[in-house]
């Protein structure tokens, strides 16, 4: 009854200024966790487009990648100037990242959605209890015999506000990080969103990245994942610029001001608050492909 | 608010200070990991390191810059032009909304809305200037690499380069 009556005044009181501006307000939070988290404020945007404002969920995704190209180009200038993010890293597994997305965009047809929602969501969940299993790790690698990563040089080192040390750290895994990045883009393409939450346990936990290295340089690369399906996104009018404006305003704002605060913030804080946001895509996830 | 502000504050002075630390810090480690596996001349490259990371870092702030300025000026376009959009009821955003709205979606439609002053054109222009930066921050990496002289990376970053524009081509945007 009371939700009817919701759902009424939202559909027809609402007036597009008030719609705006309130989409402006939620994209800011958004922002801000997305760019901490390294997902990209989709896991916020697309929940509140489609539950709260009962709009078409191809829609949604369509805003979904806008906030997503946002969260990455703000929160990643701060965070490429302050050397949270590793460059070399983040550029050579996009090779990965970028052959997924368009692979996917080619898949979109052939696989059930449903499907994959449930399968990403049981993924996800392994992902949140993996990462909350190993909250509390701090040791970084010292040395690594990965080839791969030795020849591309891809070890690096960031200053650490919260324990107020440089900390270096070498990097291992490609090839398993390679792999989980592939998926990671093909799933961005098929689905839309979800892209960094594969993105930073493939570098948390295959390839040992420090936790904020990860989030912060997952929050690099998923622009360019995202880039890589947005043109097919807008060629099909998925991208509805009376959403998209408030959603790319909000979230480049929220995302701002999010990466002033992750060099502050310890890195058992980073996992504790990206395995609560997994949990809930995850249930996000499975609840889509089972409904 | 007084706290707020304070954070900020302090933000701006931790952020100068972490840079500071950050060089100082980056510069020892150089010693330790060269002395493992020398595959590549850090030190030398040091300086051309972080005027890369400073082109890069430019590059998406000016993109971003952009983009946000033309989509709040289509926003506040689309409001001057349709004044009942600004009421506070009697109007409803869900036609606006919805899958059947109309809005410029190709390049054709675009320069049409931008041509009769349509926010939403300008608004859209906005848009593909923001998905348009993450591609030319690849771009710039492929420069940076090969100004660093290292040619491994910069074969990478020209890989990512060809598969992105490729995509968007493929998509036929």
């Amino acid at each position: 009854m009371l939700d009817g009556f919701l759902r009424m005044y939202v559909q027809y009181g609402v007036t597009p200024l008030v719609f705006v501006v309130v989409l402006l307000a939620i994209s800011v939070l958004a922002g801000v966790l997305g760019s901490l988290v390294g997902l990209g404020g989709g896991v916020v945007v697309v929940p509140v487009l489609t539950l709260l404002f009962h709009i078409d969920i191809r829609l949604a995704i369509g805003a979904s990648i806008v906030s997503v190209i946002a969260t990455s180009s703000g929160a990643a200038a701060t965070y490429v100037r302050e050397r949270m993010t590793n460059l070399r890293a983040g550029m050579f597994l996009e090779i990965a990242t970028t052959t997924g997305a368009v692979s996917g965009a080619y898949l979109t047809t052939v696989f059930p959605a449903r499907a994959l929602f449930i399968l990403f969501g049981v993924v996800l969940s392994y992902s949140a209890f993996a990462i909350f299993h190993k909250r509390h790790a701090t040791a970084v690698l010292t040395s690594s015999d990965d080839r791969i990563a030795n020849y591309f040089d891809l070890h690096g080192s960031y200053y650490d506000e919260a324990e107020k040390q440089e900390i270096a750290y070498k990097v291992t895994g490609t090839k398993v990080g390679l792999a989980m990045m592939y998926v990671a883009g093909m799933v961005s393409a098929l689905l839309g969103i979800g892209s960094g939450a594969l993105k930073v346990p493939a570098m948390d936990l295959a390839m040992h990245l420090p936790m904020k290295v990860s989030t912060a340089t997952s929050n690099f690369m998923i622009g360019v994942t995202a880039a890589a399906s947005a043109g097919f996104y807008f060629a099909r009018g998925q991208i509805d610029p009376i959403i998209a404006a408030p959603v790319a305003v909000g979230v480049l704002g929220g995302a701002m001001f999010g990466s002033r605060v992750l060099g502050k913030i310890t890195n058992t804080s980073v996992r504790i608050i990206f395995v609560v946001v997994l949990v809930v895509v995850a249930i996000e996830m499975l609840q889509r492909g089972v409904l | 608010m007084a706290d707020t502000t304070r954070a900020g504050a302090a933000g701006a002075d931790g952020t100068s200070g972490a840079r500071a630390a950050g060089a100082l810090g980056s510069a020892g480690t150089v010693g330790t990991s060269g002395a493992g596996q020398p595959r590549r001349k850090r030190e030398v490259n040091e300086e051309k390191v972080r005027q890369s990371e400073i082109a890069i870092s430019l590059v998406l702030r000016i993109g971003v810059s952009v983009a946000v300025a033309l989509v709040m000026a289509g926003l506040g376009l689309t409001f001057a032009r349709h004044p009942g959009y600004a009421h506070l009821s009697g109007s409803s955003y869900h036609p606006l909304t919805m899958l059947s709205s109309k809005f410029p979606h190709t390049i054709g439609q675009l320069g049409h809305a931008l041509a009769i002053g349509d926010g939403r054109g300008l608004i859209g222009l906005g848009l593909v200037v923001l998905i348009a930066t993450p591609v030319l921050r690849v771009a710039v990496a492929v420069l940076t690499f090969a100004y660093e002289k290292d040619p491994p990376m910069t074969i990478v970053t020209l890989f990512v380069l060809a598969v992105l524009l490729s995509s968007f081509f493929i998509g036929g945007a």
